[in-house]
């Protein structure tokens, strides 16, 4: 047995209490280690809640560390239990659940709850905070339910809040006490400017509003506010502000202000009881953002690890609100008084904004409003108090011409203290970075992510991290940081598929070999885009590698996340027969399918079949595979059209059918989607396909680049044609130029933005000769693919490799 | 108690493709076997060691490494060991391959976590 180590005991399993214990890891500090934690989950990310409940994230995603990393550092974890009590005499620590633990040391991090305002009505059901995962659930729930949400408070929380319902398809009202909203980081240009973004994404405004009751019988109704005008709600969510969680640290005797009042070294005024985080009181400041919270962490990690540190002297808080195509940013003082000098530029048309305070030519404060690229820069000037000078003045208000800037942004990460915090979210230091770099060469920003965590998050801190690139390789960062398909390569999408044609590379394995891949084998990302592209290349001769699809391209199906696998057969244009149907129910039942889904691309999942079934599944539908799992044409989505509907001026049905029919079975870099409509009524929903096609009088009317998926866009007007043939030549055109041009994985809606809706009309119906020679490519390619369902029945050793499963 | 390790035969190399995984049961274990491209052959428990679990007899292999199909993890299939930034050990079985016969060696009592 070793020798006994002290006790080391965490009160508050959140984001500064385990930032704390991972340096204290990171330093070798002997202690052994239990963690106490209300909650009953592992430690995770608060900040991105907001993305949760926005959607981009699920819960797992945002777990920091899961059950695992406690026992890999031999970390005794109680969730669900709440410390009640730090018994000093005797040295425990008292829990709710009747526990007491010894401890030599102790953190309190107990961090802060939401401060619920003390009116009327406010413990009525349908009311929450929004702090933990239990909050963010019960607007999930309530979003499934009700209709009209109010958000009190329009600082960063109620925002983000009121985004994430809107998004959740709630109508959203922001109830804020004065006319500005985020008032404590932005300035009033700002904050309307702010204001007129948000409303043109749905959220609504109540301003000026005090609330003074919640109106309701056991569950809320709705607001009531000082000037006695109401404001019907069905939920409500408080986010008026925290207030640091000191109960424990209270009750214990410790001192307590605001918050907990520690010295530099976080030591509370209990011997050996330290406290960190939003619940600590230091120099009269309570913190309310991670990074402010991880430099008081690593102050105390390296105290506790007995290794020599200056004390903690506060932090200049920055915000940047998570909200998608709303960039804010506002750095230190930002409210100007007759002592600041203000640079300020305000563009109306571009809907941007710049604030610069400064005091005796010091910057002191900055604010942002759509254009956030300064923002890293800023920051690091604020916290620097450096004195403006030309050149920072040009750089800055981007006044300068190109040239110069590259040094001086060097300058700007060199001056950086080696432990100051370059990613808030994850917490990792400059020193971090710049090691990762020395010791292991790395020279690209996903290098960096991989290997330290920074930029996995929110990726605010991806300029510094860019920056700190450049300052650390110098000369050679130009060449280095040029980003390839993937870690295993430098090159490019245009290079690697220039190289293949010029050098007349034949598999993956050549191309890897040749063009000197890092990974030998490449890997989950490169193998799959290099036989695509091969592909796309040689249609007639590459022979399609198995081993280089995903699981669902390779076994045609799409797996689940049991391991089962759903089906989809075919129904050109959405259109079935009784006969069919009648076959894909007799199937279902026989092979015990768990559910029967109809699909938003209009055909039936068959959704939890067993592998070893699939392939019985397939040969007794005996109908086409739907492609489900593809990186090719999905469906055509139909309306009724003229065959039936009375508004029909065109054949939709038929039309999709047949384009379905001409187009299925194709690699493309992405999955694709289209549809096809009767008349402009669009009840097909062509604006989010990548081909959208809507029937008018005279002929069709073609979009494209639409998407309904994670970053929905609506699809481009690209032309107008009057007959089916045109229409057909279009289509082809279109599709086998982005085969040709897209990148691996690239959706059209990215590939539109990339390329320009105008130089792909130039391409595609500028020069007819053109448009002809691609649709003829595309005919050649078409002419050469057949049904995998069929052609894996036929083939018997494939067949038992990839879905029998062995017995021993 | 007393029992040795097990060996069980569980196919001719083969039975096994290249670079694609093959499920196999061997009692109560479900194994993953795979052939790297150098003709060498791992077996791993069919069960991804990410907190969501899942097969991982489907995923891409390339060299020594498997990337698991629904997490995208890097294992190294001699050890099991996952790669950076991602954390966690997959189970890995020893394997003889003689005569084109192959065995894996599954301990005594395996008895399989959930
Ligand atoms: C939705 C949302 C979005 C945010 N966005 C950002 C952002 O974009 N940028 C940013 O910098 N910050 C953001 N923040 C703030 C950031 O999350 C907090 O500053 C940070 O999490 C505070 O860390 P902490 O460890 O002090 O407290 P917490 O992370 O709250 O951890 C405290 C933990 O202690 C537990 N606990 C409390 N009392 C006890 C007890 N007596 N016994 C045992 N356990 C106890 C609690 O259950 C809690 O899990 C956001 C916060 C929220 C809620
Ligand atoms: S888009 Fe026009 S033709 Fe098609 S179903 Fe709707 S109304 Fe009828
Ligand atoms: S600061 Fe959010 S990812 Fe780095």
């Amino acid at each position: 047995m070793a020798a006994e180590r002290e006790k080391l005991v965490l009160i508050g399993n959140g984001m500064a209490g385990v930032g704390t214990i991972e340096q204290i890891l990171k330093l070798g500090g002997a202690y052994d280690i239990t963690v106490f934690g209300s909650e009953p989950h592992p430690n995770y990310n608060r900040i991105m809640l907001s993305y949760v409940l926005e959607g981009s994230k699920t819960i797992e995603d945002i777990i920091l560390n899961d059950l695992g990393w406690y026992e890999d550092n031999h970390i005794t974890l109680h969730t669900g239990t709440t410390v009640t009590r730090i018994d000093e005499q005797n040295k425990l620590i008292l829990t709710d659940n009747g526990l007491a633990v010894p401890y030599d040391k102790a953190i309190i991090a107990t961090g802060s709850n939401s401060f619920i305002l003390p009116v009327p009505g406010s413990t009525k059901d349908g009311v929450v905070g929004f702090r933990d995962i239990a909050d963010c659930d019960a607007m999930l729930e309530a979003a499934k339910q009700y209709r009209t949400a109010a958000v009190i408070g329009g600082g960063l929380l109620g925002l983000e809040a009121a985004k994430g319902l809107v998004n959740l398809g709630m109508d959203v009202t922001v109830v804020h006490l004065l006319e500005d909203l985020m008032e404590r980081q932005l300035d009033r240009t700002a904050s309307s400017m702010l204001q007129a973004e948000l409303t043109r994404q749905g959220v609504k405004f109540a301003m000026g509003k005090q609330t003074v009751e919640l109106t309701g019988e056991e569950r809320v109704t709705g607001l009531r506010f000082s000037d006695g005008s109401e404001l019907p709600a069905e939920f409500v969510v408080m986010a008026v502000g925290i207030k640091p969680n000191v109960q424990l640290a209270k009750d214990s005797g410790i001192t307590v202000n605001r918050g907990i009042v520690v010295d530099d070294y976080m030591q509370t005024s209990m011997s050996d009881v330290y406290s960190v985080g939003e619940c600590t009181e230091h120099r009269g400041t309570c913190y309310g953002l991670v990074a402010p919270l991880f430099e008081q962490g690593m102050v105390l990690a390296k105290h506790l690890s007995g290794v020599q540190t200056p004390g903690y002297e506060g932090s200049v808080v920055a915000t940047k609100l998570k909200i998608s195509g709303v960039d804010v940013f506002s750095a230190g003082e930002f409210t100007e008084t007759p002592e600041h000098t203000v640079i300020s530029a305000k563009d109306e048309w571009k809907r941007t904004y710049k604030k610069i305070l400064l005091k005796d030519n010091v910057i002191v404060g900055a604010v942002l409003f759509g254009d956030v690229t300064e923002s890293a820069n800023l920051q690091k000037l604020v916290k620097n108090s450096t004195e403006m000078t030309n050149e920072i003045y040009d750089e800055v208000m981007g006044t300068s011409c190109c040239g110069g800037g590259g040094a001086k942004k060097g300058m700007s990460v060199e001056a950086m203290a080696d432990e100051e915090i370059v990613c808030g979210c994850n917490g990792v230091t400059k020193k971090a970075i710049v090691d990762a770099v020395t010791e292991n060469g790395f020279t690209t920003v996903d290098e960096i992510k991989a290997c330290t965590g920074a930029t996995r998050s929110c990726g605010g801190c991806k300029p510094v991290v860019e920056q700190i690139l450049q300052f650390v390789l110098g000369d050679s960062f130009q060449q280095g940081a040029k980003q390839g398909i993937c870690s295993c390569t430098s090159l490019g999408r245009d290079e690697i598929v220039a190289e293949i044609t010029a050098k007349g590379l034949r598999t993956t394995k050549e191309v890897m070999n040749v063009l000197d891949w890092k990974q030998a084998e490449g890997c989950s990302k490169c193998r799959p885009a290099v036989n695509y592209y091969l592909g796309m290349i040689y249609p007639d001769t590459h022979e399609d590698e198995k081993e280089s699809r995903f699981v669902n391209e390779r076994m045609s199906a799409n797996i689940q996340k049991d391991g089962t696998y759903t089906v989809i057969p075919r129904m050109y244009g959405g259109v079935t027969t009784p006969e069919d149907l009648k076959r894909i129910a007799d199937v279902s039942l026989k092979y015990d399918v768990k559910v029967v889904k109809v699909t938003g691309g209009q055909r039936l999942d068959l959704i939890g079949v067993k592998k070893e079934d699939v392939p019985k599944v397939w040969e007794e539908l005996d109908m086409p595979s739907g492609y489900g799992y593809a990186k090719s044409l999905r469906t055509v989505k139909t309306c009724v059209g003229s065959q039936f509907c009375r508004f029909g001026t065109q054949d939709s049905m038929g039309m999709g059918a047949m384009l379905e029919r001409k187009y299925e079975r194709l690699d493309m870099p992405a999955k694709f989607k289209m549809a096809v409509n009767g008349c402009p009524r669009n009840c097909a929903e062509s604006c989010t396909k990548d081909i959208g096609i809507v029937g008018n009088d005279g002929g069709w009317e073609v979009f494209i680049g639409g998407n309904g998926g994670i970053k929905p866009r609506i699809a481009d007007a690209f032309c107008k044609v009057k007959t089916d043939e045109e229409l057909v030549e279009v289509c082809s055109a279109v599709i086998q130029y982005y085969r040709e041009t897209g990148n691996y994985l690239e959706r059209t809606s990215e590939w539109v933005e990339r390329m320009g809706l105008e130089h792909i009309q130039t391409v595609v119906m500028g020069n007819d000769d053109n448009r002809k020679e691609l649709a003829a490519r595309i005919d050649f390619a078409l002419a050469q693919v057949s049904d995998p369902w069929k052609k894996m029945l036929d083939d018997k050793n494939t067949r038992t490799a990839l879905f029998e499963e062995t017995q021993v | 108690m007393e029992r040795s390790n097990r060996e069980c035969t569980i196919g001719t190399v083969e039975d096994f493709m290249l670079q694609i995984g093959r499920v196999v049961h061997a009692g109560e274990v479900e194994l993953a076997i795979f052939r790297t491209s150098d003709g060498a052959v791992y077996a791993v428990r069919n069960h991804s060691p990410h907190p969501k679990g899942g097969p991982l007899a489907e995923g891409i292999v390339s060299g020594y490494y498997l990337y698991d199909p629904l997490h995208d993890w890097k294992i190294d299939l001699r050890t099991g060991e996952v790669q950076a930034p991602d954390r966690g050990q997959a189970e890995v079985y020893p394997v003889t391959v003689e005569g084109g016969v192959v065995k894996v060696t599954l301990p005594a009592a395996v008895t399989t976590l959930n």
